[in-house]
C-alpha cells in the first residue's frame, strides 16, 4: 500500500498525458472524420473511394500495428529521415497523436456518414422548394441535424479513444497505463495498482458519458 | 518476398503460424466471452439487487477500463497469485504462468462483457407476449428459455455480436506485450532481426484486414440466413 502512496503523484502525472493524448486525437480526429464523411457523400469515384478505403483500413486493423508502422516502421525510409516531416515523426509523442487521429477519425467518418444518411429526404426537399442553395441546405439543413444525430454514437468513440490512448505505452510514452505498467513490474502489487489506475480510467469515463448527457439534454432531445 | 519464403531463410512459416494463433486465441477468447455473457446477462436482469449490483460492476469495469491494463493485471497478477500459492509450498522463484492462457482469459474477460450488453439488449427486444405465450403452455422455465428465447436471442444478436467478435480478434494484439507468439509478437521479432519494421508490419496490418473481412461477410451471410423477417 506504501507503495502505491508513494506513487500517487507520478500516476497522477501520467493521467494528464492521458487527458492530453486523448483530446488531442479527438480533436484532430473529428476534423479528418467531418472530411472523409463528406468525401464518402460525393458521387466523385475518387473521392469515394479514398474515403471508402480510409474506413475500412483504419477500421478492419489493430490500433497497435498503425501505431507500430508510423513509429517503427515509418522511420525506416529514408526520403521521410531526410525530410521536415522527421522532426514530428522520431517523437513518440506526435507518433502516437497521428495513429490515434487517424484511428478515430476512420470511426468518426462512419458516424457522421451514417448521421447524414439517416437525414430524411424530405426535409431536404422542403429546403430546395424554398429556393436555398445548395450550400445553405448543408449547412442549415442537413448538418444540424446529422450532429444530432451522431452525439450518443460518437460519445462511444470517445470513450474508446480514451481507452485507446493506453497504447501510448507500447512506445515508449509514460501515460497512466505506461505508468501503473512500470509500477506493477517492479514492486509487483499489480492488485492495487490497477484498483487506482482503473479508478481514474473510470472517472475519465463517466466524465465524457456526463459531458455526452449534457449535450444531448442542450441539443433538445426530449 | 524472400522476407517471406518458408524454411530458415524467410519468415513465411513463422508468419503464418502465429496467424493461427491470433485466431485460436481469438475464438477461445470469444467463447470464454460468452460464457461469461450467458452468466451475467442473468444477473443483469434478475430481480435481484445484489446480482444486478455484480453484474454492472462486471460490464462497467471490463468496458471502461483499457485492454492493455487488465492484460497486464492478469499477466502480472496471474504468476504473483500462482507464486504466493507455490511459496507455502516451499517453492521460492519466479514462475510465468502459459502466456496463451492468460491471453485468452484476460480478451475473454473483456469480450464477455461487450457479449453481456449485446445479449442484455436482444433479450429485452423480445415481445413480452413470447414469455407469457410460453408460460401459458405450461413449459418449464429452462424449456422456454431454452427452445423459445434463446433461439430468438441469438438470431437479434448475431450483428451484434459480429462487432464483438471484431473486437476481440483486434485486441489479441495487445496480448503480445505478454511474449505470446502471436502475429503481432512475430512480426515484432522478424522485423528486430532483418531492421524490415515497415514490411513485416505492414504485412501483418494485411492479415488482420483479410481475417477481419472475412469474418465479417462471415457474419452477415449467418444474418441473413437466419433473418426471416
Amino acid at each position: 500500500m506504501t507503495i502505491l502512496i508513494e506513487n500517487i503523484p507520478y500516476l497522477l502525472k501520467a493521467s494528464f498525458l492521458t487527458i492530453q493524448l486523448t483530446l488531442i486525437s479527438l480533436i484532430i480526429g473529428l476534423i479528418i472524420g467531418f472530411f472523409f464523411s463528406i468525401m464518402r457523400l460525393s458521387k466523385n469515384f475518387f473521392l469515394y473511394n479514398i474515403a471508402y478505403y480510409y474506413s475500412f483500413i483504419f477500421r478492419g486493423t489493430p490500433l497497435l500495428v498503425q501505431i507500430f508502422i508510423i513509429y517503427f516502421g515509418l522511420a525506416q525510409l529514408e526520403f521521410i529521415r531526410d525530410s521536415i516531416l522527421w522532426a514530428i515523426l522520431k517523437k513518440p509523442f506526435w507518433c502516437a497523436i497521428i495513429a490515434f487521429s487517424l484511428n478515430t477519425g476512420a470511426y468518426t467518418s462512419e458516424i457522421l456518414r451514417a448521421a447524414f444518411e439517416k437525414v430524411e429526404k424530405n426535409i431536404i426537399e422542403t429546403g430546395k422548394s424554398l429556393g436555398m442553395s445548395k450550400f445553405n441546405i448543408f449547412y442549415k439543413i442537413k448538418l444540424p441535424i446529422a450532429i444530432k444525430q451522431s452525439v450518443p454514437a460518437y460519445g462511444n468513440e470517445m470513450i474508446l479513444m480514451l481507452k485507446g490512448t493506453s497504447l501510448a505505452s507500447t512506445v515508449t510514452l509514460i501515460d497512466l497505463t505506461g505508468a501503473s505498467k512500470y509500477i506493477i513490474s517492479t514492486n509487483f502489487n499489480p492488485v492495487e495498482v490497477f484498483i487506482f489506475a482503473g479508478s481514474i480510467y473510470l472517472i475519465l469515463t463517466f466524465l465524457i458519458h456526463s459531458l455526452i448527457k449534457l449535450v444531448e439534454k442542450k441539443l433538445g432531445y426530449y | 518476398m524472400e522476407l517471406l519464403a518458408f524454411g530458415d531463410q524467410g519468415w513465411g512459416d513463422e508468419i503464418l503460424r502465429a496467424t493461427f494463433i491470433t485466431i485460436f486465441v481469438a475464438l477461445s477468447a470469444f467463447l470464454i466471452g460468452f460464457i461469461f455473457a450467458t452468466l451475467f446477462v442473468f444477473f443483469k436482469l434478475s430481480k435481484k439487487k445484489y446480482l444486478n449490483f455484480i453484474g454492472n460492476i462486471y460490464t462497467t469495469i471490463f468496458r471502461g477500463v483499457p485492454e492493455l491494463l487488465i492484460i497486464y493485471l492478469f499477466f502480472f497478477g496471474g504468476s504473483s497469485a500462482i507464486m504466493f500459492v507455490s511459496k507455502i509450498f516451499g517453492y521460492d522463484g519466479y514462475i510465468e504462468i502459459n502466456a496463451f492462457l492468460t491471453g485468452a482469459i484476460s480478451i475473454g474477460i473483456i469480450s464477455g462483457a461487450y457479449s453481456t450488453e449485446v445479449l442484455r439488449g436482444a433479450i429485452l427486444a423480445i415481445d413480452k407476449s413470447q414469455f407469457e405465450g410460453a408460460q401459458a403452455l405450461g413449459m418449464k422455465r429452462y424449456v422456454y428459455f431454452l427452445k423459445v428465447i434463446t433461439p430468438q436471442v441469438l438470431r437479434l444478436a448475431i450483428p451484434n455480436l459480429s462487432n464483438v467478435w471484431q473486437i476481440t480478434l483486434k485486441d489479441t494484439s495487445l496480448i503480445s506485450v505478454t511474449g505470446l507468439v502471436e502475429l503481432m509478437r512475430q512480426s515484432y521479432i522478424a522485423s528486430g532481426s532483418t531492421r524490415n519494421p515497415l514490411f513485416f508490419y505492414l504485412f501483418a496490418a494485411v492479415i488482420y484486414l483479410i481475417l477481419t473481412t472475412f469474418s465479417l461477410k462471415f457474419f452477415n451471410r449467418l444474418e441473413k440466413r437466419y433473418n426471416f423477417s
